[in-house]
């Protein structure tokens, strides 16, 4: 174990990347007064298919960052767990991969790279449980003509902290779906980020979170499309019951002046299922060029609707049930697009929980 | 053998200029077999009645009873109230985004029957209530509601009178919107949950036609928030030729 040097800028909370999080519950993530181990926590839940490795290689980043945290990831690991999957490989079942430790002493500071090569195809879940502290510096690679949906879990204990960055680069004709749930830890950042290297890509960044009384879950996307005929969509759906909880959703779009034949939309509904609880969002797009297909975005925050849980009601069904059903339907959205009932029936019954235990 | 009993009944709503007084009170007993229909001018207040009876939440009581067998009606939750058997079937049914049909029905079917009904004989039972309303087994799968035409709608709700089996139904303008097959079998709905519950039914509309189908043993006219006449089935054809002139300018 060794504690970290502090040759990088430590954030203060006025700038615009951190004026959401609460830096005191980072554990010193964000100014390296964390004792860090060297724990490998990611492995893979089951014996991987032909066409597929996952070891521990020297690789060097595939893109800039400018998060202090990922900075400090990247000085701070050793090497990097590479899920590869070979060209040409197509994966009927989904790659499993989850956390085999954790600890709330000391913070694991992690470098993951998944790389597609060209036209393989395949799903991969990644699990993220337990009691941890965890930054993480996660980059994907699709090579042309690949397609990933790869989803990532946060059902971790409630003490836990995860601070980490997606970073999907998506080559020509490939297409990148995320399927993004935030539903367990203490204080969870996380920054899909989206990069397009040639025309025709795609990418497609899906999210749930559901904060309960003071968890604080923050969904940062950067896309920026820096080429022509690229096309990105962004929805993201959270729920915020019981006091303190905060949730933070930022979707940033980038369409640069070269970038013609855009297409993007984005999205963001939140439901107020209680009074005490807050729930930022910003769509933010920039545009530099009219040459485009499309470019929008919506942000809504509301509560329970009345008129449905009064037709619900009108048919026997108990408030709370009715509530149930209403947050469940809400949420079913994204959740159904998990090709895994097992999954899919694992976080809606995790969402029941979340929504008895606050009593909302 | 039940007794739907409204007594005196005065509501208002909550508005931005203040309190509006819509129902100016409603006297109106109906009794398990019985059909009685309501026939009256666009913004009389027979919705308000209708969801007054079911407990929407928009809606004061500010004088008055509702009592269902004796039980006070009016002190009942919204759920409460469709387990002593009250059936509010809607003018305009709300679209529940990602809560599928078959998942509304069961919950909802579980919560009157006190336990969860045997999946076997539950899923020929929706099958057949589906079938005996010609909607597609496919919208089994569908989102309540969402993305169902006007009639869609309708006849979801008659095929949830089936399931749920009342005692007292309150149909709200259940006709409008109906092609005239559809009419039809809406109207059968209607009369096979009567003729096998002994359903008491107070049908708001605004066309004989559907008196074709359902035979009314009574029709109230109501307007300006009270009923104004009531009478026998031949009423109805009376108000079709004449209209309501003579009843609002009193
Ligand atoms: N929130 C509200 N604010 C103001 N007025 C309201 C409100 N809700 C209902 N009303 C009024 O109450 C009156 C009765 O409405 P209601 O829907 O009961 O009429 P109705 O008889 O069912 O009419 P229709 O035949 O058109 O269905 C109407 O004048 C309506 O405008
Ligand atoms: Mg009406």
């Amino acid at each position: 174990m060794s504690v970290l040097a502090t040759n990088y800028l430590t954030p203060t909370g006025r700038e615009e990347a951190w004026r959401f999080t609460p830096l005191k519950r980072l554990r010193g993530l964000h100014d390296g007064t964390c004792v860090t181990s060297q724990r490998h926590s990611l492995i893979s839940k089951a014996p991987l298919p032909a066409g597929v490795t996952f070891t521990r290689e020297a690789l060097s980043p595939l893109a800039v960052s400018d998060d202090v945290i990922i900075e400090r990831v990247r000085g701070g690991a050793v090497d990097v767990a590479h899920l590869s999957i070979a060209s040409n490989t197509e994966l009927a079942d989904a790659i499993f991969l989850t956390r085999s430790e954790g600890s709330l002493d000391s913070a694991e500071l992690s470098r993951v790279r998944i790389s597609l090569g060209t036209h393989a195809k395949a799903t991969v879940i990644v699990e993220n449980i337990g009691e941890t502290v965890l930054a993480e510096d996660f980059e994907i690679s699709l090579a042309p003509g690949s397609c990933l949906t790869f989803v990532s879990l946060q059902e971790f204990d409630s003490k836990s902290v995860y601070t980490a960055r997606h970073h999907a680069v998506v080559d020509k004709d490939a297409t990148f779906k995320s399927i993004t749930v935030t539903v367990g830890g203490d204080v969870v950042r996380i920054l899909p980020t989206v990069e397009f290297t040639a025309p025709g890509a795609s990418a497609e960044l899906l999210g749930v979170y559901f904060a309960t009384t003071g968890q604080f879950f923050e969904h940062r996307m950067h896309v920026d499309h820096a080429v022509p005929h690229a096309k990105s969509r962004v929805n993201y759906k959270g729920a915020l019951a019981g006091r303190d909880a905060h949730t933070v959703w930022i979707g940033d779009v980038l369409i640069r002046a070269v970038a013609e034949g855009t297409d993007t939309y984005e999205l963001n509904r939140n439901l107020l299922l209680t009074d005490g609880a807050r729930a930022d969002s910003v769509p933010n797009l920039e545009i530099e060029t009219g040459e485009i297909v499309g470019a929008g975005h919506a942000s809504t925050t509301g509560r329970f609707d009345d008129e449905q849980l009064f037709y619900l009601m009108s048919r026997g069904i108990t408030l709370e049930d009715a509530r149930r059903l209403v947050v469940r339907g809400f949420f079913n959205e994204i959740i159904s697009e998990i090709n895994n009932e097992e999954v899919q029936e694992r976080l809606m019954n995790r969402i029941d929980g979340e929504l008895e235990r606050a009593g909302a | 053998m039940s007794t739907l009993e409204i007594r005196g009944l005065k509501v208002s709503v909550n508005t931005d200029n203040g309190t509006v007084d819509i129902l100016k009170g409603v006297d109106l007993t109906i009794k398990s077999g019985e059909t009685h229909a309501i026939m009256g001018p666009n913004g009389s207040g027979k919705s308000t009645l209708a969801y007054s009876i079911a407990g929407h939440p928009k809606y004061t009581i500010t004088g008055g009873s509702v009592t269902l067998d004796g039980a006070d009606v009016l002190a009942m939750t919204v759920d409460e109230r469709a387990k002593a058997g009250l059936f509010l079937a809607m003018q305009y049914p709300v679209e529940v985004p990602g809560v599928s049909v078959s998942n509304f029905l069961r919950t909802a079917a579980t919560a009157l029957r006190g336990e969860a009904p045997k999946l076997r004989t539950w899923v020929a039972e929706v099958k057949g209530a589906m079938e005996a309303l010609n909607m597609d087994a496919s919208f089994a799968t569908r989102n309540v509601n969402e993305g169902f035409s006007g009639g869609e709608k309708k006849r979801h709700e008659i095929m949830q009178l089936e399931l749920l089996k009342p005692k007292m139904a309150i149909l709200d303008e259940t006709d409008s919107g109906l092609d005239v097959d559809a009419l039809r079998i809406v109207s059968e709905g209607v009369n096979r949950a009567k003729a096998d519950n002994n359903l008491g039914v107070l049908l708001i509309t605004h066309y004989t036609r559907i008196l074709k189908y359902i035979k009314p043993d009574f029709v109230h006219v109501f307007a300006n928030g009270h009923i104004v006449e009531e009478g026998g089935p031949d009423l109805a054809d009376k108000l079709e030729a004449n209209g309501y002139a003579d009843y609002v300018t009193k």
